[in-house]
């Protein structure tokens, strides 16, 4: 190797360090993209497959199952349980019971598409840690509807009253379902 | 003033404020540090522990005071306990001489420059003890190449210093910082026309300082990827903190020594204001340095062992012995 090409290796050597820490410095002063999680939290994508639940009806406020109980035939996993009745005044069965057991669930989604008056879909719930294994082998959808169905009801006040006429309680299948805290929480 | 000035009380209000210099600047800059590679990542780094992170250093000291130091059975346990205070110390007793202003220097001696160097080689000396006294596979093999890299790199550091020693014709640290006032290109730097490779040699004295002080990509005494943690890995609580503080003493001292050799010391740039103001000209260019170092860290891999003393052997040492004479000719000539 002649000192020339040496001098030019020993060069070219250097200002490609240089440019490696041109690039790093470019990065510096770019802002951070960090999400502080549990202080901040991102807004799951569309398609972000939590388990499932029960839809409000942003109309009634109520659930729009009718207790068909296509989406328990569809389950691979045999993870779904449900119950409904006929009530007084009202042309289809509405649902009391829906258990889902998660511990079994692959999240694949028959449910969601088989359902044909789209009263289930996937929560954008990711927070889902208990101590407890009952908390997700008997998840009361139906409750935890309650607690949406009255967040919703603090935003529509005129409704208000007419809901409460017509409740969507289900105490027998609550009894079963009280014990079980709601894992998590939907994202803040 | 005159209680000021008696000598007992002047070297105790350096001996604290050398001390206190040293701890505050080894806490906060892995602070810095992290923080450093927290923005080249995009991420903000420590945080949590009060305002932006500010309180980290203090949580990291508390808990590594509060941790146990265990000897571990079979270790030289004096050689082992000693292995620290061998780090720390000296690193300590270099910032004796460094002037930090025109008249802010502990001790004037003129034989500053000599003095860190012969300090700063105890540095290997006791990472060598550490690792040895650690009786551990990683800390001796650690211990091997703290040598032969610092041997390597001692080289031709000490070449570029014979270097500056020409050109300025002393050792006084204060007078070498004399030397450079007026204008930034007064600085030893820029003196191209003493020596036109003067900026080349900046750069390999840098380059040295990098491996001297143990510092990425030259890390490879504590290469934690190989070596669990180098010559530290059966130190914990405040024997590995003290490690830890004395590679930043280090690291501040090298920054010092580099601003003072060719940055022009506490100069300011402009030849005026480099009276009151030296301290904060002096700290700008050594913390700017110190920067650097970081930025180093964060943006090149570590380097394999051979590319290491390939680097020192083949190109630093001939580079440096050809300023050397070049800067022996050129002074001879003018």
């Amino acid at each position: 190797m002649s000192l020339s090409t040496a001098i030019r290796d020993v060069a070219g050597g250097f200002k490609s360090l240089l440019v490696g820490m041109r690039i790093t410095l470019g990065q510096a002063i770019k802002p951070s993209i960090t999400v502080q999680y549990p202080h901040q939290t991102l807004k799951m994508p569309a398609r972000f497959r939590g388990h499932v639940k029960l839809v409000l009806d942003p109309e009634t406020g109520k659930s729009r199952c009718t207790a068909c109980g296509l989406c328990v035939k569809a389950c691979p996993s045999d993870c779904i349980e449900l119950d409904g009745i006929k009530r007084e005044g009202e042309k289809k069965k509405s649902v009391t019971e829906y258990e889902l057991d998660f511990t079994k669930c692959s999240l694949c989604g028959s449910c969601v598409d088989v359902c044909p008056s789209d009263a289930i879909e996937y929560s954008k719930d990711y927070n889902v840690v208990s101590l407890n294994r009952e908390d997700f082998s008997h998840m009361d959808l139906v409750k935890r509807l309650e607690a949406e169905a009255e967040i919703w009801r603090k935003h529509h006040p005129p409704q208000a009253a007419a809901v409460a006429t017509t409740p969507v309680t289900a105490p027998a299948a609550l009894a079963t379902g009280a014990k079980t805290p709601s894992p998590g929480q939907k994202a803040p | 003033m005159s209680f000021l000035t008696l000598e007992p009380i002047r070297l105790l209000l350096y001996l604290v404020g050398v001390c206190a210099f040293v701890g505050a600047n080894a806490a906060y800059l892995v602070l810095a540090e992290r923080k450093g590679a927290g923005r080249i990542q995009r991420r903000p780094g420590p945080n949590e522990a009060g305002y932006a992170g500010l309180l980290q250093p203090v949580a990291d000291g508390i808990k590594l005071l509060a941790k146990q130091i265990m000897v571990p059975p079979g270790t030289d346990a004096l050689l082992f306990r000693a292995a620290p205070l061998m780090v720390m110390a000296p690193s300590l007793m270099c910032l004796a001489v460094i002037p930090f202003g025109a008249n802010l220097v502990a001790r004037d001696l003129n034989i500053g420059l000599l003095l860190v160097f012969s300090f700063g080689s105890i540095n290997v000396m006791a990472l060598m003890l550490g690792g040895w006294a650690s009786r551990n596979k990683f800390a001796i093999i650690s211990s091997a190449r703290v040598v032969s890299q610092n041997v390597a790199y001692e080289i031709p550091m000490l070449l570029v210093v014979i270097t500056m020693l020409m050109v300025t014709g002393t050792m006084n640290l204060n007078e070498i910082i004399h030397q450079q006032a007026g204008w930034f290109w007064n600085w030893n730097v820029f003196k191209v026309w003493v020596n036109p490779l003067m900026p080349v040699t900046f750069v390999i004295f840098f380059i040295c300082m990098l491996a001297e002080t143990n510092r990425a990509p030259f890390d490879m005494a504590e290469a934690e990827s190989e070596l669990v943690a180098g010559a530290f890995t059966e130190y914990g609580g405040m024997g590995f903190g003290v490690f830890f503080m004395a590679e930043y003493a280090n690291i501040v001292v090298g920054c010092c020594l580099a601003t003072i050799l060719f940055l022009g010391g506490w100069q300011s740039p402009f030849g005026a204001l480099s009276g009151v103001l030296g301290p904060l000209w002096f700290l700008l260019k050594m913390y700017a340095l110190i920067f650097t170092v970081i930025w180093i860290r964060w943006t090149f891999p570590r380097t394999q062992f051979y590319s290491l003393l390939n680097l020192s052997w083949k190109i630093l040492i001939p580079l440096s012995l050809f300023t050397l004479v070049l800067t022996g000719v050129m002074i001879k000539i003018i």
